[in-house]
């Protein structure tokens, strides 16, 4: 799960990390009132949307004036933007960050994420701050520190040593950034994050480091036990289809083809989207009802799929271990005969009772039901279907 | 021969009088698993599905000799169950449970390590050696016994995979689940050591998907110890970038954990890789001819 900067700051801030002061607004009024509050004479407008790149974007302004913090907020307020972190038409700004300005000395990157090769956190460091860090990864890796820290020692002064030495601090330095670096990582463990980056952190004039940016990522397995963090989930964010099947249990991810599929186990369906793809059609979508797929789960399915304008065939693959064929042609049936399903459907059941259920359907006699012989018969099927030449 | 698990496997079934728990042991008791025993916390003493059940995986291990553990508890206290079989002597871990926080598998599996344990899964289907026992979710029925090693990170696909083999003439030795988290017990390569060791086995198939870089550490590891032909199909050619398939370990970050790296890095160890899911089959048997 992803949240907002805003949010991100304040998490950060609870565990004792230093971050830029500012207030979330939604509108123009509300940011100039925020802006006032925050007594400054500079302000940072910041789109609030889960992607990144918003300052190319447009989704960051300075303001010198507070007339300037309303005239930048109305003008981002309801904008789509568009970054090359986001899918399709891009995000709307809904929710606004009003910050400070503050003077830089320099800056840097910071991120900490799972390494899944070392099998540990690994802190990430670079002085190359406000780049894209998959740009610095990909064209100067030597400018990226990285840190990996065992569960079993935790973070000790050696991991904070390299870090320090590696972005070149003096000792000066060193002693502020690890002020800012211990309690980042204790956000990290304590709230089971997968993913946080700083980026810009910077070094003030001062000589005191400050977290100008905030991203937090969460291990979605984890958030039975933060319910103060799962609260922070802004559903306007996500995409309706795949909310509404989390929330059946549901995998769900919307692609742009037409051939859409309903499938048991996520390694099945994956495998599904590619023989699509192989004979010569295009997914519409990854949808796993579970491995234990049920008449219920296949009915979402298709109501699911069926809102997607773009599909012309679904297939239905099924791979009956534990759960019986038989009861998922009962259970297709079924759901054709609540949902109004005007595209052909293609089915393959293969596993527990799979000839009884091939009999079934065959009985029933639906029009737009075809059976598939195999996987593949299945997948060639509906990409013919899909394409408008009934098969 | 087989790996891991036979008929002289005594299980204990963590987790034991639950839903999931009560269903695949009943299941596993049908196809021949020697279950010795269940735990429950607070229903010790009690008897279940005709088997004793304990409050503690100890005075399970103590009362039966369970050397194997089958792990059905919930997300929250599935690491504490992974981590009292392993302080309790078990040897080998099978744990079913999907969705268990990262951090705490990251921790659990460093600690088993210490105590010498082996850890299939989280979020798997378990194992099954045919005809002798499955301990773990899978439709015993499809796995006819033979002479092919199957190693998956999914579940339905390695269904489908073993019924492609079984479909082609041959049959399973002993098939592992290996799941589909971001950090597992119990990888690949552990798995192609003790199949090239096995006398009752003569083949392999390997099933990955996106995400990570265990498949190419895999091939790398192929490339230079492994003699028994293998097979393979990777799923996920059609994914999207930074979209989470269905797996927790299912995702594409940036660049990395393509299916495309991973079928080109096994390609190059020699291993014959199926363009299609409906090829695993055909695929292994063109090399077993």
């Amino acid at each position: 799960m992803n949240i907002h900067e805003y949010q991100a700051k304040k998490l950060l801030h609870s565990f004792g990390v230093k971050v830029t002061r500012g207030s979330k607004a939604t509108s123009p009024e509300e940011a100039r009132h925020k802006a006032k509050e925050l007594g400054s004479e500079n302000w940072v407008v910041k789109a609030q949307v889960h992607a990144g790149g918003r300052g190319k974007a447009g989704g960051i302004k300075f303001a010198m004036s507070l007339d300037e913090v309303f005239e930048k907020s109305e003008k981002m307020l309801g904008m789509t933007l568009k970054t090359h972190q986001t899918v399709g038409a891009g995000k709307v700004v809904r929710k606004l960050y009003i910050q400070e300005a503050i003077d830089i000395e320099r800056e840097y990157y910071l991120g900490i994420v799972l390494d899944r090769r070392r099998e540990m956190p690994v802190i990430m460091a670079s002085t190359e701050g406000g780049m894209d860090i998959e740009t610095v990864a990909a064209e100067t890796p030597e400018k990226i520190i990285k840190v990996g820290v065992d569960p079993i020692t935790g973070l000790k002064g050696y991991h904070l040593r390299k870090l320090a030495y590696g972005l070149k601090l003096n000792k000066a330095e060193m002693k502020e950034f690890n002020k800012i670096m211990i309690p980042l990582f204790e956000a990290y463990q304590k709230t089971d994050a997968s993913l946080i980056e700083i980026n810009p952190l910077v070094l003030k004039p001062d000589g005191e480091f400050i977290a100008l940016d905030a991203k937090l990522n969460f291990d979605d397995n984890a958030l039975m036990r933060h319910p103060e963090i799962a609260a922070m989930r802004d559903e306007e964010e996500e995409d309706a289809a795949e909310l509404e099947a989390g929330k059946y249990d549901l995998s769900y991810v919307k692609l742009d083809g037409n051939v859409g599929c309903i499938v048991n186990g996520a390694g099945l369906a994956m495998s599904t989207m590619d023989i699509i793809k192989l004979e010569g059609g295009e997914p519409a979508n990854f949808l796993d009802v579970g491995g234990n797929a049920s008449a219920e789960t296949v009915a979402r399915g298709f109501e699911l799929i069926l809102r997607d304008k773009n599909v012309k065939a679904i297939l239905v693959n099924i791979f009956g271990g534990i759960v019986r064929c038989d009861r998922i042609a009962n259970g297709i049936l079924e759901a054709t005969r609540q949902i109004d399903v005007q595209v052909p459907v293609i089915v393959r059941l293969d596993g527990t009772n799979a000839e009884e259920a091939g009999e079934i359907l065959k009985q029933a006699n639906i029009r737009q039901i075809l059976i598939a012989e195999d996987l593949q018969d299945g997948a060639r099927k509906a990409v013919k279907s899909a394409e408008g030449d009934r098969a | 021969m087989s790996i891991l698990v036979n008929k002289e496997s005594r299980v204990v079934v963590q987790g034991f009088t639950g839903k999931e728990g009560t269903f695949h042991a009943q299941k596993c008791i049908e196809y021949g698993t020697n279950i010795v025993a269940g735990v429950t916390p607070g229903k010790g003493g009690q008897c279940h599905l005709g088997k004793p059940v304990y409050n503690t995986v100890e005075d399970a291990v103590q009362s039966t000799k369970a050397n194997v553990s089958l792990i059905f508890v919930p997300p929250v206290y599935a690491a504490d169950a992974i981590l009292e079989a392993a302080d309790s002597g078990i040897e080998l871990i099978v744990c079913i449970t999907e969705g268990i926080p990262v951090q705490d598998v990251m921790y659990a599996k460093k600690y088993i390590k210490s105590k010498g344990c082996v850890l299939i899964g989280p979020n798997c289907p378990g194992i099954i050696t045919a005809g002798e026992a499955k301990i773990g979710i899978m439709p015993g029925f499809v796995f006819k016994p033979g002479r092919i090693g199957v190693i998956s990170k999914s579940g339905t696909l390695t269904y489908e995979a073993a019924n492609q083999v079984v479909k082609a003439g041959m049959g399973i030795s002993t098939a592992v689940g290996i799941g589909g988290d971001p950090i597992i017990g119990t990888d690949f390569i552990d798995l192609l050591k003790l199949f090239e060791a096995d006398d009752a086995t003569d083949g392999i198939v390997m099933i990955g998907e996106i995400g990570g870089e265990l498949e190419i550490r895999a091939a790398e590891y192929i490339r230079e110890h492994v003699t028994k032909p293998v097979a393979a199909f990777i799923a996920g050619q059609t994914a999207p970038k930074g979209k989470r398939m269905g797996h927790a370990g299912a995702i594409i970050a940036g660049s990395k954990g393509t299916a495309q790296e991973k079928i080109t890095a096994l390609q190059e160890a020699g291993v014959k890789v199926a363009m299609s899911p409906a090829r695993i089959g055909s695929a292994i048997a063109e090399l077993m001819k």
